[in-house]
């Protein structure tokens, strides 16, 4: 029996704002919210309404049998909370059925897991506790952004306490084999992965709506009838994609809700089943492992992170954000605590790409100018942190001495503590005298 | 005294330092009380000032004959603020039958203005506008200001007869740093053989115009530019910067003339040895991604900043900002720029290839490729306060007493001489 693996990212960066050199240590608000909130609106009703609602009743009228995993990002989730919390509230209907399961992954979908261990771990805490907070599940299953994973990364998920993560099936990793199996990772044969199936993946996302493609229209009975005749003994069919198609890449006159809705009746007509991830994992064993030593991704052509890691403006921007953040780590000060997350999110790095001509997505007119305005925020933020401590005093030497602070406080408290308790004994005292 | 001038550009609609320039000698030369200057410029916006010369829209001179309304012509000019009697005194001296040229209603050629990509037939059609004005207006003497107006002085010489003075602000060499381009050169050329007087702007250029274009030096005259003097409301603009380290400011076209390279690569040696200073290039240009590229290849993006273009106030903004202007140009006929600096009290530190490097003694003058000294000057500017002090006090006394008036009186003698031979 096949069953099928629904995943959806859901992702918003805070995007920046036209930040120019003359607001840096002026302005410390870096973020464009009209853009912001009008594309959370514009998201929420095209897509994320209309395609929960319909997940909803797709669980409900199959019983039970419908399954899918989400993976949303804590900037996402943020932006939801301010401006379309109805949102929210669909997604907690949907926890409360069971039948979903929420992924993990970092918490502003950023790219530190190709560069700072530490803040990939202290992410990946922090979006857990924002699932938890919200939807009352803690998530099992890793996802990592747009899908990068590599053997080192296999490392770092595992270390975090994950049994199980999502990656792509990307072909120069598997060459002969087909993503429809269970696979381990090699340096880490404890770490279960699941592969995207790119093929029937891409058929959704890409070229449903292609009015070029040979076999437009897809329908649902179409779609259901490749799955099937897959061969017997591949069991499980990744479909990963961008939550996204619904209504926003591809329109609802396009059909894309019709179809989906339409998919549980024809997957029931050939005995294929849906599952989470989490299923999966307890269900099947892997049949072998894969070894990845370069990091990939869904994204492209190439599944490659030259769409963020590229160029060497992206890289110059990614090491300047890595210089800093042992630093910021020491911080307490809540504001640059956000900021520094939001401005973690792999978006704006993918602005800065020169793969796409026209940006694909980016706020900006050109890579340069959102490097220029990227470079120009992170400037006035490494000057706030600076200010924090005195520049002078390394790292180490200034963690000793805030460790020291800090013990001594809790020592002083305690003894505060046993101050109050001699003299509540002493009144006592004498009072009995 | 009447002089007949023809420009590209005039303030406030300005793209490089020729606009500057021609305002500030037409300015220096009308407090001559018998000095009378005609300005004609491709295309007028209105906002020019005319208080000390007339200027003629060549976009609203006819070649056409065209009967047209009193009332239309008067609505009309008065929107760019021109005489609408002029639009009648040249139709009267149109000398050829242009009909077959793209006219508008009221039988006038339009103008961009700017640098545009038909830029040699804007030229063209400017020398034919230039006949129908020389045919009107009286004047003594013709004075063209750069190759783009060469061709119409040329024209107005043949059909009048009167002296033609041209004026150098840049040649195409320094321009392509070399490579010139053969069409532009021959502009050049051609003027400078046929003009009465050819005033350079440096004795850099002047060198360039005697030894690349074959002139005889005696006919050719170094007159520097100056600087106006700065107005109240740009001295009262506050000092915005927002962080305390030292900016150290490029600000100019972004362009192979200007050098930015070099800038960057001594800026990257500054930063090894003073972490804490800034630099900003501020403008725009074709090799600013290159720029923007290198920055980042020299891992000194956070704090090497891109402004974009800036214009008029903006300018002045990011000059009061600076703690150190730099214009390590590789060849510059002139370079206005490093003045206006020392006027907001910026020491300067410029190459020795430009040609304001003259008149300047209190700016620091480097090689533009020798980024280790254009490294070490702004390292000593921005680290010892007495040496920012002494530049910046000595170097606002210097620029002070270069005036325009002095620039005028000696365009005024060449004037004369030409006129008693």
């Amino acid at each position: 029996m096949k069953t099928i693996c629904f995943y959806f990212q859901i992702h918003q960066p805070f995007r920046l704002k036209r930040y120019r050199f003359f607001d840096i240590g002026n302005d410390h608000y870096y973020y464009d919210d009209f853009q912001n909130e009008e594309i959370m609106h514009r998201i929420a009703e095209r897509c994320l309404i209309p395609a929960n609602r319909m997940m909803l009743d797709m669980i409900k009228s199959s019983g039970g049998k419908f399954k899918v995993a989400f993976s949303i990002s804590g900037t996402a989730l943020e932006q939801m909370e301010i401006y379309a919390p109805e949102v929210i509230d669909s997604f907690k209907e949907l926890a409360a059925t069971g039948n979903v399961e929420f992924l993990a992954e970092t918490y502003a979908h950023s790219l530190s897991s190709l560069g700072d261990p530490e803040e990939f771990k202290n992410e990946i805490t922090q979006h857990k506790n924002k699932i938890h907070a919200m939807f009352g599940v803690k998530p099992k299953v890793f996802r990592n952004t747009e899908l990068i994973y590599s053997d080192d990364i296999a490392e770092l998920v595992y270390a975090n306490g994950f049994k199980g993560m999502l990656t792509e099936g990307a072909k120069h990793v598997l060459g002969w084999k087909s993503p429809n199996y269970m696979y381990s990772s090699c340096v880490q044969p404890q770490l279960k992965l699941l592969l995207k199936n790119d093929r029937f993946s891409e058929d959704l996302s890409r070229r449903f709506n292609d009015y070029s493609w040979a076999e437009y229209p897809l329908t649902a009975d179409k779609f259901i009838s490749w799955i099937a005749a897959t061969p017997e003994s591949e069991q499980i069919i990744n479909l990963f994609m961008n939550y996204e198609v619904f209504g926003s890449l591809h329109p609802a006159e396009s059909g894309i809700f019709d179809f989906f809705r339409a998919l549980p009746r024809f997957a029931a007509d050939n005995n294929i089943s849906f599952s989470t991830p989490s299923d999966v994992f307890n269900l099947l064993k892997p049949v072998d492992c894969v070894t990845v030593p370069y990091p990939m991704s869904w994204a492209d052509e190439e599944k490659d992170t030259g769409s963020w890691l590229g160029n060497v403006l992206q890289k110059e921007a990614f090491q300047k954000i890595n210089e800093i953040s042992e630093r910021v780590r020491l911080v307490e000060d809540r504001r640059i605590l956000q900021d520094w997350n939001y401005l973690q999110s792999s978006d704006h790095f993918y602005y800065m790409n020169t793969r796409h001509p026209g940006g694909g997505f980016s706020p900006y007119d050109n890579p340069y100018d959102a490097f220029n305005n990227y470079m120009n925020v992170l400037s006035d933020f490494i000057s706030r942190v600076n200010a924090q401590f005195p520049e002078t005093i390394e790292n180490e030497e200034l963690n000793a001495l805030l460790t020291t602070i800090k013990n001594q406080g809790e020592e002083i408290e305690a003894l505060q503590k046993e101050i109050e308790k001699l003299k509540k004994k002493a009144t006592k005292e004498k009072k009995v005298k | 005294m009447k002089a007949l001038m023809f420009g590209w550009e005039f303030p406030p609609h300005i793209l490089g330092g020729l606009g500057t320039a021609s305002y500030g000698l037409t300015r220096g030369m009308a407090l001559q009380p018998d000095m009378d200057i005609t300005f004609c410029i491709p295309k007028p916006w209105g906002d020019e000032e005319q208080s000390f010369l007339k200027i003629v829209g060549v976009n609203h001179v006819p070649i056409v004959w065209r009967d047209v309304d009193w009332e239309y012509i008067k609505q009309r000019f008065g929107k760019v603020n021109l005489d609408p009697q002029d639009y009648y005194d040249f139709r009267d001296h149109i000398y050829a039958d242009f009909n077959y040229r793209h006219v508008n209603d009221i039988g006038c050629i339009e103008f961009s203005g700017r640098y545009p990509d038909n830029l040699l037939e804007e030229i063209n059609n400017y020398s034919i506008v230039a006949g129908v004005i020389a045919r009107t207006k009286p004047f003594d003497i013709i004075h063209a200001h750069d190759w783009l107006t060469y061709p119409a002085g040329l024209h107005v010489k043949s059909v009048t007869g009167k002296p033609l003075v041209i004026h150098v602000h840049a040649t195409d060499y320094d321009r392509s740093r070399g490579n010139v381009n053969p069409d532009v050169y021959a502009i050049e050329k051609n003027g400078m053989d046929n003009a009465d007087h050819i005033i350079t702007v440096s004795n850099l250029t002047r060198q360039t115009v005697i030894e690349k274009y074959h002139q005889d030096p005696s006919k050719v005259t170094t007159v520097h530019n100056a600087v106006e003097p700065l107005s109240q409301e740009i001295l009262s603009i506050p000092d915005k910067k927002g962080v305390k380290d030292k900016v150290i400011t490029f600000l100019g076209r972004i362009t192979m003339q200007k050098g930015p390279e070099y800038f960057v690569e001594a800026a990257a040696k500054v930063l090894q040895r003073a972490p804490n200073a800034r630099f900003v290039m501020a403008g725009s240009g074709d090799m600013m991604n290159k720029m923007i590229r290198l920055v980042a290849q020299r891992n000194i993006a956070d704090r090497f900043h891109f402004t974009g273009f800036m214009k008029g106030k903006q300018v002045y903004e990011v000059l009061k900002a600076s703690d150190v202007y730099v214009m390590p140009s590789v060849s510059e006929p002139f370079g206005i720029s490093p003045l206006e600096a020392m006027q907001c009290g910026v020491p300067s530190i410029i190459s020795k290839q430009s040609g304001c490097a003259e008149i300047l003694d209190y700016a620091v003058k480097v090689d533009y490729w020798d980024i280790e000294a254009m490294a070490d000057a702004m390292y000593s500017i921005i680290t010892y306060p007495a040496m920012h002090e002494f530049l910046k006090v000595e170097g606002k006394n210097e620029v002070d007493n270069i005036k325009w008036e002095y620039a005028g009186q000696k365009v005024r003698h060449i004037y004369d001489q030409l006129l008693s031979r």
